[in-house]
């Protein structure tokens, strides 16, 4: 695919832009101003390869006429317009499966770190308290306690596997049930009754116009004063700034987030608070998995050139 | 238990005490000042018949503490660890001792493999990233760690916590490998058993310490086992500190002989090496595996009805002699 003008919006991975180098045309979006480049380069861009915080909007779509095709390297592409390259007859990729592993284990990991304070008791350790102030406060246990899963798609099912070996009921909520696959779990309607009946709470739905703040300040004052949210999916799906007052208050008992509304931005009131775990949308990101991802929007690309089916179509 | 004498060693659980002091007669070793705790003790003696103490710093029952106290009966530890109880002394002396197993089993298995994966993913390493604004600094950045799902599982002990742990890593597809004294082939057929601690490790990505600490497994976790766990490993130990070679383990971790680590003992608590702290690749907690509410509580009522079994010349619950 020497031939194949492809633009990369962000310094996603250094592994996937040498690859892309090395085979295509690549065009690096972030080394010149926007209309700079987009006046010399715009014709030859066949391909945009973008990720989770940086997709193909209208805007850019417009841009470039040769568009054919975009790959992203993420599994969620809320940030790709796709009623736009549904007219425009543009393909889009994304990177499912590969990740589903790694983001079902850093939802888990959070749950734990977040209900046996592991971080902030690594703090404790670090600061040199253990010595000063003596044990831990006592925290609550894990096992058993019952998960809600909003989703149950590959990351949700893989959720739900992790957390019955620690013998926590599993909840869901997605538009449809799934009685006869899923017998050991429980179906509510709504997100409220499954906020109602859990005591974690997972998010691990796509992103989409009916998703958008499905975790509302009702859900999370359902879930309540004992209650853990644990956010691996994006941060619009979370009412942020209610989901912070309700931290602030007591009315929701904690949460592990790995997305927030504006990345790289989290709400200050957040940093300094006891109850949360924080980390810098790392779902996906071990070497194994991120080499995959790239190899998997190298091969939708090398596909697409070829002339043979998609491996990972969404549009 | 009304006229039953107990001693209790440390303020280990806030429900434990009040209650011991409902239903016994509670004497509490740290009213006296360290300087005069003997004379405490002499003062009296004919009275304590029973002892209770915790596990981690809060152990005790040597000898010392026994030959002090000529009519003991039974001591009842706070946990399911009594390495700091001298058994033989007891067994002399026809004393009981008693145990916490099994309310906890959950919780020191969770916190194992919340360890392994915090350490594996940096979880709190990448909290500290967030909470010191460096991700927006980095303009987004953070580096990239490693997968923990699939990764080979050694467990140093197949008990009741071992098997726990088992289970639970199994839901994230890693393979499961054991040492311990026997094998179990037919029991645990998904398990391999490798003969020594240093084969194990050769052939884990995380190796978990979690067998009862004694004369043969004491410094089990050796320069030798930790160099063949290597710089890619990661030791996650919810047993005792001295299961493992303490300095070895720091000067392997800081010198990158050994990938990372989840530490929730140390050898000599609450004193934890200044060497770890400054580390990023290791996850560091305060001896909490049964650190829960509900385990504390369930401990609690299991010392309870061990001495109460006692003071009615009933069945102990749980007796280790």
């Amino acid at each position: 695919m020497e031939s194949l003008g492809v633009l990369l919006l962000y310094p996603v991975n250094a592994y996937l832009e040498q690859e892309l180098d090395r085979r295509c045309r690549l065009y690096r979006f972030w080394e010149s101003p926007r209309e700079e480049f987009l006046r010399a380069h715009a014709g030859a861009v066949r391909a945009v390869v973008g990720n989770a915080n940086y997709g193909a909007d209208a805007a850019l779509i417009d841009a470039l006429p040769a568009l054919e095709i975009v790959a992203s390297f993420s599994v969620g592409i809320d940030r790709v317009d796709l009623a736009k390259c549904r007219e425009r007859g543009i393909r889009v990729t994304n990177t499912p499966d590969v990740l589903t592993d790694d983001v079902a284990d850093l939802a888990v990991g959070l749950a734990i770190a977040v209900l046996r304070r592991i971080p902030q008791a690594d703090r404790y350790v670090r600061a040199g308290l253990w010595k000063s102030r003596g044990d831990y406060t006592l925290t609550t246990r894990f096992s058993g306690k019952r998960v809600g899963i909003i989703g149950l798609g590959r990351i949700g099912q893989a959720v739900a596997r992790r957390v019955e070996a620690f013998d926590c009921p599993v909840n869901y909520h997605q538009r449809t049930e799934q009685k006869s696959v899923y017998p050991n779990y429980t179906y509510y309607p709504t997100v409220v009754e499954l906020a109602s009946n859990s005591d974690v709470l997972v998010v691990a739905c796509p992103l989409n116009a009916s998703t958008r703040h499905i975790v509302s300040r009702e859900v999370m004052e359902t879930l309540g004063p004992k209650g853990v949210l644990i956010n691996v999916g994006r941060g619009p799906h979370v009412d942020e700034p209610e989901m912070v007052a309700a931290l602030a208050d007591g009315r929701l008992g904690g949460a592990g987030l790995d997305v927030f509304e504006d990345e790289p931005n989290v709400p200050e009131a957040l940093l300094g608070m006891d109850n949360v775990v924080l980390v810098p949308h790392v779902g996906s990101g071990t070497y194994e998995t991120r080499k995959a991802m790239a190899d998997l929007v190298l091969g939708n690309l090398e596909a697409h050139v070829l002339s043979k089916p998609l491996l990972t179509p969404v549009v | 238990m009304e006229s039953l004498g107990v001693l209790l060693l440390h303020p280990l659980d806030t429900y434990l005490e009040q209650e011991l002091d409902r239903r016994c007669r509670l004497l509490r070793l740290w009213d006296a000042p360290l300087d005069r705790r003997g004379e405490f003790l002499r003062a009296h003696a004919s009275s304590i018949r029973a002892v209770v103490t915790g596990g981690g710093s809060g152990g005790g029952g040597d000898a010392a503490l026994i030959d002090a106290l000529p009519r003991l009966e039974i001591i009842a530890c706070y946990a399911v660890g009594f390495d700091r109880v001298d058994l033989t002394r007891c067994r002399e002396r026809g004393l009981r001792v008693t145990n916490t197993p099994g309310v906890l089993t959950d919780d020191v298995a969770d916190l194992a493999v919340g360890l392994a994966i915090a350490a594996l993913r940096r979880i709190p390493h990448a909290d500290r990233y967030v909470r010191a604004g460096l991700w927006k600094a980095n303009n987004g950045h953070y580096g990239l760690t490693t997968q923990f799902s699939g990764k080979r599982v050694g467990i140093i002990g197949l008990g009741r916590i071992g098997l726990a742990i088992a289970k639970r890593v199994e839901g994230f597809g890693c393979p499961v490998s054991y040492y311990q004294r026997t094998r179990q082939q037919q029991a645990y057929p998904n398990y391999t058993y490798l003969p020594t601690v240093v084969q194990l490790a050769a052939d884990s990505d995380v190796l978990v310490v979690a067998c009862s600490l004694n004369e043969q497994s004491h410094g089990i976790v050796s320069r030798e086992v930790i160099e063949a766990l290597g710089p890619r490993g990661v030791l996650v130990n919810v047993g005792r500190g001295a299961h493992v070679d303490q300095p070895e383990l720091v000067a392997a971790l800081a010198e990158g002989r050994l990938g990372g680590a989840g530490l929730d003992v140390f050898e000599a608590e609450p004193d934890v090496p200044e060497a770890l702290m400054a580390l990023d690749n290791v996850v560091l907690a305060p001896h909490m595996g049964s650190g829960t509410r509900e385990t504390r509580k369930a401990m609690s009522d299991l010392v309870l009805a061990n001495l109460e079994a006692h003071a009615l010349s009933k069945p102990l619950l749980t007796p280790v002699v």
